[in-house]
């Protein structure tokens, strides 16, 4: 920083020795500025100014020093958390405020727009992303929970130009109007398939006594599965015949037909 | 969402301790909960203590029965082969809540501490004495359609959302707590809490308390039992009335039944009047009947939710049966 010695006149050092004795000091090694300036004015509106006339008029007429912006410094934030993590095979570190979602840091730190805000609230499941191999809201979890964590959103899901498997089937079947709910629902879908893999029960499981064993998922499974992904535009039977196509890996025929 | 400071616990005693230290202070499991309410400004805490990453997660066999951790995620409860095979209401039960990203985020304890959703303690306009101590109930006069049949006062007609306790209750849990100098067992009937002029605290944890575990004492429901959910969409919805029953038969005599309600009253609703019925008795679907009629009778419907009476008869019987067909 510039070192500014300002020299005050004998009249306006006896007006800051009398009436600021607390920022002589200041004022004689950094300098005269707004801080000052401003407490002056509230002097001079008070009438306390009337016996130092002459240093008040003086000091009135100076020029204002503005203090320099310091060398740049790191970012800092009230109440910051440093985070490392993982989205879609990438090493991040961000600071974020504790408050920020995972959703929010996604969408306005990392410039991953896919996963999509819509409820804020854990209710739709616009939001969807995979962390740790698990579909989770990303909304609901706080990006200071994701250190070390692996995150996988919508944008990751692909290899290189080759579309996911879920993603193409979703194309095909039309799994979507507005497509507003898309990346959530492929997200979900996607986690599904290891679930499924893994023979998790749901609450449409006929037996959940039975022995976990790989799942081929029927209609009413999917449905309740995906419960969580809302659809406004009521795609649904779209959304399951998508998902019916990834799992089998069969060539299942739209709901829908091309007229001439 | 109000600022706030956000720690890490590396082990419970250090979490209880960052919990004791701050009363404005507050654990975060899963938070499926918590944080929403903190968007909505009802919880208001200046301290997070991200508990996370402490090692209660373990679900396991006990010489007495079986320990759920409370750190465990609700999916992997639910789908842990023990509780498959041995406590398949509980399993039913967790599958019913929520979606699977919840049941990915939630954790057991953390279902257990889980708020009401009755939209007056949500909103922060409306007078709710559960979310404001004193300031008056939105709910009694108000639309209660989802509310309270049982044990409700002029304080509070809010309904406790959990699935899951209402198996835990059915199954004589109890809740393993962890404070300061000691750990302490609280019965399952004890921990959460009818609202009687106190609708604020929803059960018996002191603020310096961390639950640790669930313990599930042995039993022989397996065979028969379930957790039947009436709800107003198929998947994805809160309880309008739902009940968990479990029947100890020898041949077709019930020797002894378990039944709690869920979405009834401000926690769960040990059936005991229909238990006390049935033991005994032969299982017979006249018998259900009885049993269901003799416990509704203590239910006073609000305004709105008149039909959970009938409703709630008619699960009682429904459940029974399956609990009967195993």
């Amino acid at each position: 920083m510039k070192q500014n010695k300002t020299r005050l006149t004998p009249e306006e050092h006896r007006l800051f020795g009398d009436l600021m004795p607390e920022e002589l000091d200041e004022v004689i090694n950094s300098g005269f500025n707004r801080r000052h300036f401003i407490k002056l004015m509230g002097l001079a509106s008070a009438g306390l100014l009337a016996s130092y006339a002459i240093g008040a008029e003086q000091l009135f007429a100076r020029t204002v020093e503005i203090e320099e912006i310091p060398d740049l410094i790191p970012e800092a934030i009230e109440n910051g958390v440093d985070i490392a993590f993982n989205v879609n095979a990438t090493s991040r570190k961000v600071l974020v405020d504790s408050r920020m979602t995972l959703l929010d840091t996604l969408r306005e730190r990392i410039g991953l727009t896919g996963s999509k805000k819509g409820c804020d609230h854990g209710q739709c499941g616009a939001c969807t992303v995979i962390v740790d191999g698990q579909r989770v809201l990303s909304c609901l979890t706080l990006a200071a929970t994701c250190q070390g964590k692996s995150v996988i959103t919508i944008e990751g899901l692909a290899k290189a130009n080759e579309l996911n498997p879920m993603q193409a089937a979703f194309l095909k079947h039309d799994g979507f109007q507005c497509g507003f709910c898309t990346p959530g629902q492929i997200c979900s879908a996607v986690a599904l398939m290891k679930e499924a893999k893994e023979g998790q029960a749901s609450f449409a499981t006929k037996d959940v006594r039975a022995a976990a064993k790989s799942i081929m998922l029927s209609d009413e499974e999917i449905a309740e599965r995906m419960s969580g992904n809302i659809c406004r535009c009521g795609a649904y039977p779209n959304i399951i015949a998508a998902i019916k196509e990834a799992q089998t890996g069969e060539n299942i025929p739209q709901n829908w037909l091309f007229t001439d | 969402m109000k600022p706030f400071k956000f720690i890490s616990a590396t082990n419970p005693g250090e979490a209880i301790d960052m919990l004791s230290n701050n009363a404005e202070a507050a654990f975060l499991g899963g938070g499926t909960n918590i944080l929403d309410l903190m968007k909505e400004h009802v919880a208001l805490p200046n301290e997070i203590i991200d508990i996370g990453n402490l090692k209660l997660q373990e679900i396991k066999a006990t010489a007495t029965g079986f320990s759920l951790g409370a750190l465990a995620k609700n999916t992997e409860t639910a789908n842990h082969s023990l509780i498959r095979s041995n406590l398949p209401m509980l399993s039913k039960a967790i599958l019913a809540g929520a979606s699977a990203q919840i049941r990915n985020m939630a954790t057991n304890g953390g279902n257990l501490l889980q708020r009401t959703r009755c939209s007056y303690f949500y909103d922060i306009s409306m007078p709710c004495n559960k979310r404001m101590p004193g300031s008056g109930c939105s709910a009694l006069e108000g639309f209660n359609r989802m509310h309270a049949i049982f044990g409700w006062t002029e304080n509070c007609v809010a309904v406790y959302p959990s699935d899951m306790a209402v198996a835990l209750s059915a199954l004589n849990a109890t809740v393993k707590v962890q404070n300061n100098n000691a750990e302490r067992y609280i019965p399952f009937k004890d921990f959460h809490l009818l609202p009687g002029n106190h609708p604020e605290k929803d059960n018996s944890l002191t603020h310096s308390e961390l639950v640790t575990a669930i313990e599930i004492p042995k039993n022989n429901f397996a065979a028969n039992s379930a957790y039947v959910k009436v709800r107003d969409r198929s998947s994805y919805a809160f309880a309008l009335v739902s009940v968990a029953a479990g029947l100890n038969l020898k041949g077709n005599v019930i020797q002894f039944a378990n039944i709690a309600m869920g979405g009834v009253a401000h926690k769960p609703w040990r059936a005991l009047k229909a238990e006390q019925f049935l033991k005994g008795k032969p299982a017979t679907t006249a018998n259900f009947l009885k049993a269901a009629e003799a416990e509704m009778v203590a239910a006073k419907a609000l305004s709105h939710n008149k039909f959970k009476i009938e409703m709630g008869r008619k699960t009682l019987v429904n459940a029974l049966e399956l609990a009967l067909k195993g």
